[in-house]
């Protein structure tokens, strides 16, 4: 476990000493504001969050493997890798380490989202039930792209292609549940089909959580997703290490 | 105290590493020789249980590579070619950080960082951030790094490439004055430092060992100097 601490620490230390955690702090922030407003959140007069979540996914299409894509790229291509993985540090330590101290700085700036909570509080009397539920939707949906970049992270030295290949991925993994795009396929595929595609996507789990449901299947979605692709890191790792 | 035996190790059709086997004791100092490409670096990373091998295996200090690497890298300070770090994190920074995870806490903490910093000569970029040493300093935080927790074996790639002849000379010193009570491997193609550190020299050429000897056996032997042994054992079975 003392592995998985060091990593842990240094990793999110690293985060703050160098200027990504600001650029990406003040970028998301930007965005987390402004794009409730731009899709009518005074107009809409409801005391609620529901615009600001909706425009979540999209921007963690984005955001996210931006933070994800130089876990291990990175490492590979400074051959830090060769330092930390002859520490008496595991891959299933580093692995984690790494995933746990990104996800923990999503979480940190998922939390210095909180002027939109407290306006809406402000302004009226919001279901505070449903924004919990909602931030926790957010913070598993982090986890799911996190876990999904992570793993492109592994797969290549260059972040760029990392970067690339995760937002593709995470992209396919949200549009494929948009309303959009099933009423596009309904006319050619077959609805059992239809249906598995829209519970292998993010968007119902997100949205069911989002509505303040929080079932198993919608949890257990997150977590098979999250463990799955942060397992293949794992192995992919283990593989290509030292190349 | 590193019992190495039939470690093969290949990249695609390249033999990288072809069956060397050979044991250093405590108190003895390795010389790793052979020309870039050698295998020379392969065969540590396998060491070091960056690298898995092929076929063949060997133990460290009681732990096998393959079983237990975990054991090995306990017992073991190894210092990678180039001397990989964090470029944003500084000296400190770094040094905690490997005590964290080699779990070195409290005042056994303190006393390490007390001692190991002095000993490396690296007080004056204690609080610099990696990226601005020079490669001089890099490695002598590298050489830190290995020797933080004291460990029985030391596996050192390459430890005075880039230095200057001062620095080159502080680092023989410190070997030199560790090798009582350690069991250590250092590769090098520079053989002067061989004369003058090691006990004991292997050179390797094409992942095979060549000669397993001592450095003044093998000038008695031949009767010329070093670097021309050298030649003409790499070159020699490169014609072949």
């Amino acid at each position: 476990m003392n592995g998985f601490w060091a990593v842990f620490k240094r990793e999110l230390k690293g985060y703050f000493s160098t200027p990504v955690a600001y650029v990406f702090l003040v970028i998301f922030l930007f965005f987390a504001g402004y794009l409730p407003f731009r899709d009518g959140f005074f107009e809409l007069r409801q005391a609620d969050l529901s615009l600001f979540f909706k425009a979540l996914p999209l921007l963690f299409i984005f955001m996210v493997p931006s933070v994800a894509m130089r876990l291990w790229a990175e490492e590979r291509k400074t051959g830090s890798v060769e330092l930390l993985l002859t520490l008496p540090i595991t891959v299933p330590q580093a692995v984690l380490g790494k995933f746990f101290a990104a996800w923990a700085f999503l979480g940190i700036a998922l939390l210095l989202t909180f002027p939109l909570p407290v306006t809406v509080f402000y302004l009226g009397r919001p279901d505070a039930g449903l924004i919990w539920a909602g931030y926790l939707g957010a913070l598993l949906m982090a986890g799911g792209f996190l876990a999904i970049g992570s793993f492109f992270s592994t797969v290549t030295k260059n972040q760029v292609i990392s970067f690339i290949l995760s937002v593709v991925a995470c992209g396919i993994l949200v549009y494929a549940g948009m309303p959009t795009t099933l009423e596009y396929l309904s006319a050619s595929v077959s609805p059992a089909l239809l249906s598995l595609m829209e519970n292998l996507s993010f968007q119902i789990h997100f949205e069911s959580i989002q509505r303040g449901v929080i079932e198993a299947k919608d949890l257990a979605y997150f977590v098979i997703l999250i463990a799955a692709w942060v397992y293949a890191s794992m192995l992919v790792l283990e593989e290509r290490k030292a190349h | 105290m590193i019992e190495v035996q039939q470690l093969t190790r290949t990249f695609g059709p390249i033999v990288a590493v072809d069956g060397i086997s050979f044991r250093v004791e405590k108190g003895d100092v390795l010389g790793f020789l052979g020309p870039n490409g050698a295998g020379k670096s392969t065969a540590m990373k396998m060491l070091a249980c960056f690298l898995k091998p092929d076929s063949g295996t060997a133990s460290i200090c009681g732990h096998d590579i393959l079983r237990d690497p975990v054991g090995v890298r306990q017992s073991i300070g190894y210092l990678a070619e180039n001397a990989p770090a964090y470029p944003e994190m500084t000296v400190s920074g770094f040094l905690r950080f490997v005590c964290d995870a080699r779990q070195i806490k409290g005042t056994a903490r303190t006393e390490a960082l007390d001692r190991i910093v002095p000993m490396c000569s690296i007080e004056s970029v204690y609080h610099q951030t990696f990226d601005t040493l020079s490669k001089g300093y890099k490695r002598r935080v590298g050489l830190a790094q290995a020797l933080l927790h004291d460990p029985q074996v030391l596996i050192l790639d390459e430890p005075t490439d880039g230095l200057d002849p001062n620095q080159k000379h502080e680092v023989r010193q410190l070997i030199l004055q560790m090798a009582k009570e350690k069991c250590i491997i250092v590769s090098t193609h520079i053989l002067e430092e061989v004369e003058q550190v090691c006990s004991r020299a292997i050179i390797i050429a094409k992942g095979k060992i060549r000669v397993d000897s001592t450095p003044k056996k093998l000038q008695e032997e031949y009767q010329v100097p070093l670097d021309e042994v050298f030649r003409r054992i790499t070159l020699e079975k490169k014609s072949a």
